[in-house]
C-alpha cells in the first residue's frame, strides 16, 4: 500500500463518488415515481394501460440493466433518439428500479388483509376514506422491506454505468489500475468508497423497517 | 432498423453461442450455490457462534458490494496480491458463487427457522424416529419455502452474469458489439437491432423461469 498514491488519487475517486451518487440517487427517485403510478394504475385496474404497465413490469424484471443501458445508449440513438450518458444513466436506473418498485408497492397493497377493506365499508367509510386511512398505512408498512432492498439494490447497480462511459467509481478505478498498475490501491479506495455510499443506507435501512413493522395491524 | 445484420452469415448462430457462455457461467455457479448454500444453511441452523457470525459477515458482504466490485477485487486483485493467474471465467464462477452460496445458506436458514417447534414436538410425541421427522415433515415443508426463492435467484445469477464482459469474457453482449462493429459500413443502424435482440433474448430466458418461481409460490400458499 502506498499512501501518496491514495492521496493522489482521491480526488478523483471523490468526483466519481459524487457522480455515482447523483445519478443513483436521482434514478431511485424517478424509480420510485415509476413505481408509485405503475402500482396504482395494476391496483385499480385501469383497462388498457394495466396491460401496458404489467408488460413493462415484466420486460423490465427479466433483463439486466447493462442490456436496458446498452439498449438505450447505443441502439436508440440509431432510430432518432439521443440520450446523453448522464440522462440514458438516470432514465436507465429509474426504468429498471420503477419495475422493482412497481411490484414491491403492489405486494404491499394485496398484503393487506381483505377483513380491513370490509371492516371499513360496514362502518361506513368512503372508498376514498378506506383508501388512504385503512389501506395505504398497512401497505406502506408491508412494503417497506422490499423498498429498502431495492434501493440497496438500485445503488449497486449503479456499478454498470462505467459501461457507457460515465465516469462513476468503477470506471475510475478500472482507468487507473490500467494506467498506473496501482492494483492494490485502486481497489481497498474502491471498497472503501462503495462502503460509504451503502453501509449507512443499509443501516438506515434496516432501522427503518423495523420502525414501519411496528404499525403494522396486530403485529 | 438494423434487424437484417442478424441474417448475415453466422450472425444469429454466434450470438446464441454467446448467449451459451454467460449461461454456462450462471448456471456452474447456481448448482455450486445450491449445494455449497445448502451444506452451510444446515451448518447455521444448529446456531454454532462461529459459523453464524461467518455466515453473517458473508452475507453482509455480498449484499453491500456491488458483484462487479467483486468481480474486480478477484480478477485484478487475486493476480496481483496472490500471484494466482485465475481466468476470467473462473474468476466469475468464484465471484458469482461466493454471492449465490450466501444467499442460498440464508435462505436455508430462514426456512429452518419458521418451522415451529411445535412440529417437531408432535411428531416425536407421535412416536416418528428423527429420520422420520426430517424426511416427512420438516423437509417437505423446507423445499416448498426454499424453492420459489431459489428459482428467482437462478434468474437473478442469469441477469448479473451479464456483467463478465467488463472483464473480457466474450459472451452475448460483447459478441453483439463484435456484430455491430464488424457491419459498421454495411448497416450503420445495426446497434438498434442487434441490442433490441439481446434484451429479448435474455428476457425470453429469464421470464419463463419468473412465472415458474410464481406459480410455485402460489400453488404451495399457507
Amino acid at each position: 500500500m502506498n499512501h501518496t498514491v491514495i492521496t493522489e488519487y482521491l480526488p478523483l475517486y471523490k468526483d466519481a463518488f459524487l457522480l455515482t451518487i447523483r445519478i443513483g440517487w436521482m434514478g431511485i427517485l424517478l424509480s420510485v415515481v415509476i413505481g408509485m403510478v405503475g402500482c396504482f394504475i395494476t391496483h385499480f385496474k385501469i383497462p388498457v394501460v394495466n396491460t401496458l404497465v404489467k408488460g413493462y413490469v415484466e420486460l423490465f424484471r427479466n433483463t439486466p440493466l447493462l442490456v436496458q443501458l446498452f439498449f438505450i445508449y447505443f441502439g436508440l440513438p440509431k432510430i432518432g433518439i439521443n440520450v446523453p450518458a448522464e440522462i440514458c444513466g438516470i432514465v436507465g436506473l429509474g426504468l429498471l428500479g420503477g419495475s422493482y418498485m412497481a411490484e414491491g408497492f403492489r405486494s404491499g397493497l394485496e398484503a393487506v388483509a381483505k377483513v380491513q377493506t370490509e371492516s371499513a365499508l360496514a362502518l361506513g367509510m368512503t372508498r376514498l376514506q378506506l383508501f388512504t386511512h385503512v389501506i395505504l398505512p398497512q401497505a406502506f408498512a408491508m412494503s417497506m422491506p422490499a423498498f429498502v432492498a431495492n434501493i440497496i439494490f438500485l445503488l449497486k447497480e449503479t456499478s454498470v454505468f462505467s459501461a457507457i462511459s460515465l465516469m462513476d467509481l468503477m470506471f475510475t478505478a478500472k482507468d487507473l489500475i490500467g494506467l498506473y498498475y496501482n492494483t492494490t490501491e485502486c481497489l481497498v479506495l474502491l471498497v472503501v468508497f462503495y462502503l460509504v455510499m451503502l453501509l449507512p443506507v443499509s443501516l438506515l435501512g434496516s432501522f427503518l423497517e423495523k420502525k414501519a413493522r411496528l404499525s403494522v395491524f396486530g403485529a | 432498423m438494423g434487424f437484417d445484420v442478424l441474417l448475415k452469415g453466422n450472425n444469429l448462430i454466434r450470438l446464441f453461442g454467446g448467449l451459451m457462455v454467460a449461461l454456462r457461467i450462471s448456471l456452474i455457479s447456481v448448482a455450486i450455490s445450491i449445494l455449497l448454500g445448502i451444506v452451510i444453511g444446515m451448518l447455521e441452523a444448529y446456531n454454532n457462534k462461529v459459523i453464524n457470525a461467518i455466515a453473517r459477515i458473508h452475507l453482509e458482504i455480498v449484499r453491500i458490494m456491488p458483484q462487479m466490485v467483486l468481480l474486480f477485487i478477484v480478477y485484478f486483485g487475486a493476480t496481483k496480491a496472490l500471484g494466482l493467474n485465475l481466468t476470467a471465467e473462473a474468476s466469475a464462477i468464484i465471484v458469482f458463487s461466493f454471492w449465490g452460496v450466501a444467499e442460498m445458506a440464508d435462505l436455508v436458514r430462514g426456512a429452518f427457522a419458521s418451522i415451529p417447534v411445535i412440529q417437531y414436538e408432535s411428531s416425536f410425541s407421535l412416536g416418528m424416529s428423527r429420520l422420520q421427522v426430517y424426511v416427512h415433515i420438516i423437509i417437505p415443508q423446507i423445499i416448498r419455502r426454499m424453492l420459489p426463492l431459489s428459482i428467482n435467484l437462478i434468474t437473478r445469477m442469469i441477469k448479473t452474469t451479464s456483467l463478465v464482459m467488463m472483464i473480457g469474457i466474450v459472451e452475448v453482449l460483447k459478441v453483439g458489439q463484435q456484430i455491430i462493429e464488424a457491419n459498421r459500413k454495411s448497416s450503420p443502424s445495426a446497434a438498434f437491432g442487434v441490442f433490441a435482440t439481446i434484451f429479448l433474448l435474455y428476457f425470453l430466458v429469464c421470464f419463463p423461469i419468473s412465472v415458474f418461481s410464481k406459480y410455485l409460490e402460489k400453488r404451495w400458499e399457507y
